[in-house]
């Protein structure tokens, strides 16, 4: 169904980031997000952080989150693949 | 007339997959005799026949209760978040708090990897650390698996033990780590910090929103440990088979006082999880060791774990971590003593 998304409607310049301080869960979500972004074509930087310092700035208090141009989109969870396509393409 | 949406397609399955799941699982114990007696013919009371009825029964068993439950859970828990337990907890006195955290550990989802953003997160808040610590304490030791294996191989009276005494040790432990102030055995930069408060607010889910939180979970978690259950219960069952009655009697029963605090030590670096550790304990328990030497073990090896103190340093000095285990151990050992010798079930 995402995949009718036309091209031009996922944005240029994305920023994503992947917080975790390197749990397995946080590695399966930063692998994940590459894969969706990797498949679907989405124009995005993806950029795993894991200092705990870092991390805190965005004010969450479980990992793995994933973070869009500064956003918190998704924490404390594993999202599906779909999850995360509609996250990303909402910007 | 347009298709049901997907979300209330999430809610009709639901409704027609647990009818199945009681039929199933009321059906489970006579299907396996019939299985083993009348379809393979095996002579029923033989070491192999008793070991593979074990085994045929127990695994869908277990595994059933695990699906259901962990469902459940799944929805209970997107009512809760660590953002909202942290509000709740606020300016808490300090039992109140511990008591109040040790409960909220058990529903709130929380896993050890995010013990550090949520430990400073309820820093930040003002909440005590030894309030935080019952959190800490409670959220690993009572989980949902832990107790789904307890009712399932032991019956609910022992489930319930479980929870109690697990609740019973967060409370004090936690409680005394507040009393100890070991905030000087706190990392620097933990106080050093500011973060700013978090604003986030769960947005307002659906109810077939919550029913995919437990669709998801269980896929997470029976998808991870589903394994060990199968392991844990194939030794089980061998052990249930071959294993004299009362073998454990003169090692792990009520007479050898001495093997609670050995349980315990032999325990804390044994890192395991639930799924894998109650089937084989539950074998114990039939071939004689004494229920609360058996739970202190389990105990032990589910609650206090080398991996999560090593995560734990990060934000506490290491006399801090070693008092915390130090706690932990003694107030596990006390349990084990009262269910050995205090209470007779």
């Amino acid at each position: 169904m995402f995949r009718d998304i036309p091209k031009c409607l996922i944005n240029i310049d994305m920023e994503i980031k992947i917080l975790g301080t390197g749990c397995p869960k946080c590695r399966s979500l930063e692998k994940l997000t590459r894969e969706v972004v990797e498949k679907y074509r989405i124009q995005a930087t993806v950029e795993k952080i894991e200092d705990i310092t870092e991390i805190m700035k965005y004010h969450i208090m479980a990992t793995p989150a994933l973070v869009v141009n500064g956003k918190v989109e998704i924490k404390g969870l594993i999202p599906s693949e779909a999850e995360i396509l509609q996250v990303l393409s909402k910007y | 007339m347009r298709l049901l949406d997907i979300a209330n397609k999430k809610i009709v399955l639901s409704l027609v997959l647990l009818p199945v799941w009681f039929l199933v699982y009321h059906y489970l114990q006579p299907a396996t005799d019939w299985l083993i007696d009348d379809i393979l013919g095996m002579t029923a009371g033989s070491h192999l026949t008793e070991t593979l009825r074990f085994f045929v029964f127990e695994v869908p068993k277990v595994l059933m209760l695990l699906i259901l439950i962990i469902f459940l859970v799944g929805i209970v828990r997107s009512y809760f978040s660590p953002e909202k337990t942290r509000k709740a907890l606020e300016g808490k006195s300090l039992f109140t708090g511990n008591v109040l955290a040790s409960m909220l550990g058990i529903v709130t989802p929380f896993c050890s990897c995010s013990a550090i953003p949520l430990f400073l997160g309820f820093v930040e808040a003002g909440i005590p650390i030894g309030v935080t610590f019952s959190f800490l304490i409670a959220s690993p030791m009572i989980n949902e698996v832990a107790i789904v294996l307890l009712f399932g191989l032991f019956g609910w009276k022992t489930a319930a033990i479980y929870i109690v005494s697990g609740l019973v040790i967060a409370i004090i432990a936690g409680w005394i780590i507040g009393k100890l102030n070991l905030r000087h055995w706190v990392q620097d930069w933990v106080y050093q910090s500011q973060f700013g408060n978090s604003d986030s607010e769960n947005e307002k889910l659906k109810f077939s929103d919550r029913i995919g939180y437990g669709y998801n979970a269980v896929k997470e978690i029976v998808g991870k440990i589903w394994i060990y259950v199968v392991i844990g219960i194939a030794v089980g069952a061998g052990a249930h088979g071959y294993i004299p009655e009362d073998y454990m009697a003169a090692l792990m029963g009520k007479s050898a006082w001495y093997s609670i605090p050995l349980s315990v030590i032999i325990g804390v670096p044994l890192y395991s999880n639930a799924a894998g550790i109650i089937p084989i304990v539950s074998v114990l328990i039939e071939k004689g060791a004494a229920l609360g030497t058996a739970l202190a073990f389990m105990m032990a090896v589910i609650g206090l774990s080398l991996p999560e103190m090593i995560i734990l340093k990060k934000v506490l000095k290491i006399p801090f971590i070693l008092t915390f285990a130090g706690i932990m151990a003694v107030g596990i050992v006390l349990v084990g003593f009262i269910f050995n010798y205090l209470v007779f079930l």
